[in-house]
């Protein structure tokens, strides 16, 4: 770390800090959808990278369709709405056939849904194969953009970005601003009497769980930019997403947001530093400590109990 | 407008509500008094469809609920005010309101409800669980409100909530009966407040009803008897 000038420890923070923000991208994109359900629902999804992975895959299938017609430059909006969609009514249709059983059974919940993202990562395996799989990137997405010469700042990590904050502001506009919102957080806050003021619960678990779910399938459309894919690609995320959502505190938008930039920006910074499992370990000490201080998280909302 | 008929309810082998049988009618405010334990919550929560029960009869201005979920009875016209309000303390007040008009068409509260409840209008961006236990059993009554219901059942409304705040609940129960000719079924323990409200008082002991009257020809002494332990 002392072998470098000012300078260039200048120019590594800001590159190291950039990256970071891709990977806080990723990492908010698939903690809000997990937030959602987890927050929302206390279901404890380990399916969760497997959505993503859905999400990347449709986005994969949808380049090689643009590559054979000729419309590259096009496809990647028409995908990432496609990777929602889908990931969307695999969510509903989970949480009608395996979720909705087990609610009463958190630690079941856990272990169906860990033997569900089996499947499916075997599922991808034997679809598209072992090796891992990549989207052609339309021009406007590649490339990137130099501010000083001795600064690069990708392109496409300001595009997962943008998506990110587009992401998150729906989120925000749908869980406070629409029905279906207040129907959540009523159901979340208490059930029995969410059904008893005339919510249809069961109704709004299964929206709630299939929202989740298709925000990590956008998740994976904006993973599709920044790495390839493989089967494995979403377990690879998982603990730091819900990393993310424990230490953010359960239910908190704002939480969330500060916490997986937190977290992608210490792990992004710290792993040029150190070897990538020191800056992991290091990372990951902070967080046991300040999680010991504040259990809720850090902005849990204050009320009277 | 409202039957029940041979209503059970039961936890596991232990049978609490047994056979329970009643009428109300339009416009009318019954009250069922009884002491800590004879199943007044479990009676009010197996109407709601929140408790399992079995009956032969759950009929609301015609429509038989047997067996259906809480949302489809508040669709057909019931509404519940919780024992313990039951707000959701991290809402504002007016999205608590809104929660309730899940049958409306609109999303806008009915001006009446704050022209009832004055104190929720001044109050209506602040959090419901900051709010005080009066505030809070106003917040539940309108919330029940807005779902414009033909039966209004309040379950234990003046608990835990001080004396002149009873008299103001009582006003406005009355308030609510008159304007919109409704069937109010009240669960109580303070006798006081039941004789300013209720038409007709039926007491209930260990799951089944004991005693009938109309409150003009209520005997106090008689239903303080029951009361007390």
């Amino acid at each position: 770390m002392f072998d470098y000038s000012m300078a260039e420890i200048g120019n590594i923070v800001v590159m190291q800090g950039f990256s970071g923000i891709s990977l806080f991208s990723v990492l908010l994109l698939m903690a809000l959808g997990l937030a959602v359900i987890f927050g929302q629902m206390g279901v404890i999804n380990m399916a969760h990278g497997e959505f993503m992975a859905l999400g990347a895959y449709t986005t994969v299938l949808f380049s090689q369709v643009a590559v054979s017609y000729d419309i590259v430059s096009y496809y990647f909006i028409f995908a990432i709405v496609a990777a929602f969609i889908i990931a969307f009514i695999v969510g509903y249709l989970v949480e009608y056939g395996l979720i909705r059983h087990l609610y009463k059974r958190p630690l079941d919940t856990l272990l169906a849904t860990w033997g569900l993202s089996l499947i499916m990562q075997q599922a991808f395996r034997s679809i598209f194969g072992a090796k891992e799989v990549s989207a052609t990137l339309p021009d406007w997405l590649l490339g990137s953009f130099q501010p000083t010469p001795d600064i690069d700042i990708p392109i496409n990590g300001v595009f997962v970005l943008v998506l990110a904050a587009v992401v998150t502001a729906g989120v925000y506009i749908f869980m406070f601003r629409s029905r279906w919102g207040l129907r959540m957080r009523a159901t979340v806050q208490n059930r029995i009497m969410a059904g008893a003021v005339g919510i249809n619960t069961k109704k709004v678990d299964r929206v709630t769980f299939a929202l989740g779910c298709g925000i990590a399938g956008v998740a994976g459309a904006a993973f599709t930019t920044i790495a390839s894919t493989g089967p494995t690609t979403g377990s690879l995320y998982i603990v730091d997403s819900f990393m993310v959502v424990v230490f953010g505190g359960a239910a908190s938008l704002l939480g969330t947001i500060a916490s997986a930039f937190g977290i992608a920006q210490a792990q992004s910074i710290l792993q040029f530093f150190m070897t990538s499992s020191m800056g992991k370990v290091a990372t990951l000490m902070v967080i046991v400590g300040i999680l010991m201080m504040r259990p809720e998280g850090l902005f849990a909302s204050k009320l009277r109990k | 407008m409202f039957e029940i008929e041979n209503l059970n309810v039961s936890y596991g082998q232990s049978r609490v509500i047994h056979g329970l049988s009643f009428k109300a009618n339009k416009n009318e405010t019954l009250a069922i008094m009884g002491r800590n334990g004879m199943g007044k919550t479990t009676l009010f929560k197996s109407l709601m469809g929140i408790l399992p029960s079995t009956s032969s009869k759950t009929v609301v201005d015609g429509v038989d609920l047997n067996g259906a979920d809480s949302y489809q009875r508040v669709a057909s016209g019931l509404a519940y005010v919780p024992q313990g309000r039951m707000i959701f303390p991290n809402m504002t007040v007016q999205e608590n309101i809104e929660t309730g008009l899940e049958k409306s068409k609109s999303r806008e509260i009915p001006e009446e409800i704050f022209a009832l409840f004055p104190v929720l209008h001044e109050m209506r961006h602040r959090k419901g669980g900051n709010l005080s236990g009066g505030q809070q059993q106003q917040l539940a009554i309108a919330r029940a409100l807005v779902t414009n219901p033909k039966v209004l059942l309040l379950d234990e409304p003046t608990e835990g909530i001080q004396p002149s705040i009873i008299k103001d609940i009582a006003k406005v129960l009355n308030e609510i009966r008159k304007m919109r000719e409704i069937t109010i079924i009240v669960s109580e323990q303070v006798l006081s407040f039941t004789m300013d409200i209720a038409d007709r008082i039926i007491v209930i002991d260990k799951g089944t009803f004991i005693h009938e009257d109309l409150r003009d020809n209520v005997d106090a002494a008689k239903i303080k008897g029951y009361l007390s332990v």
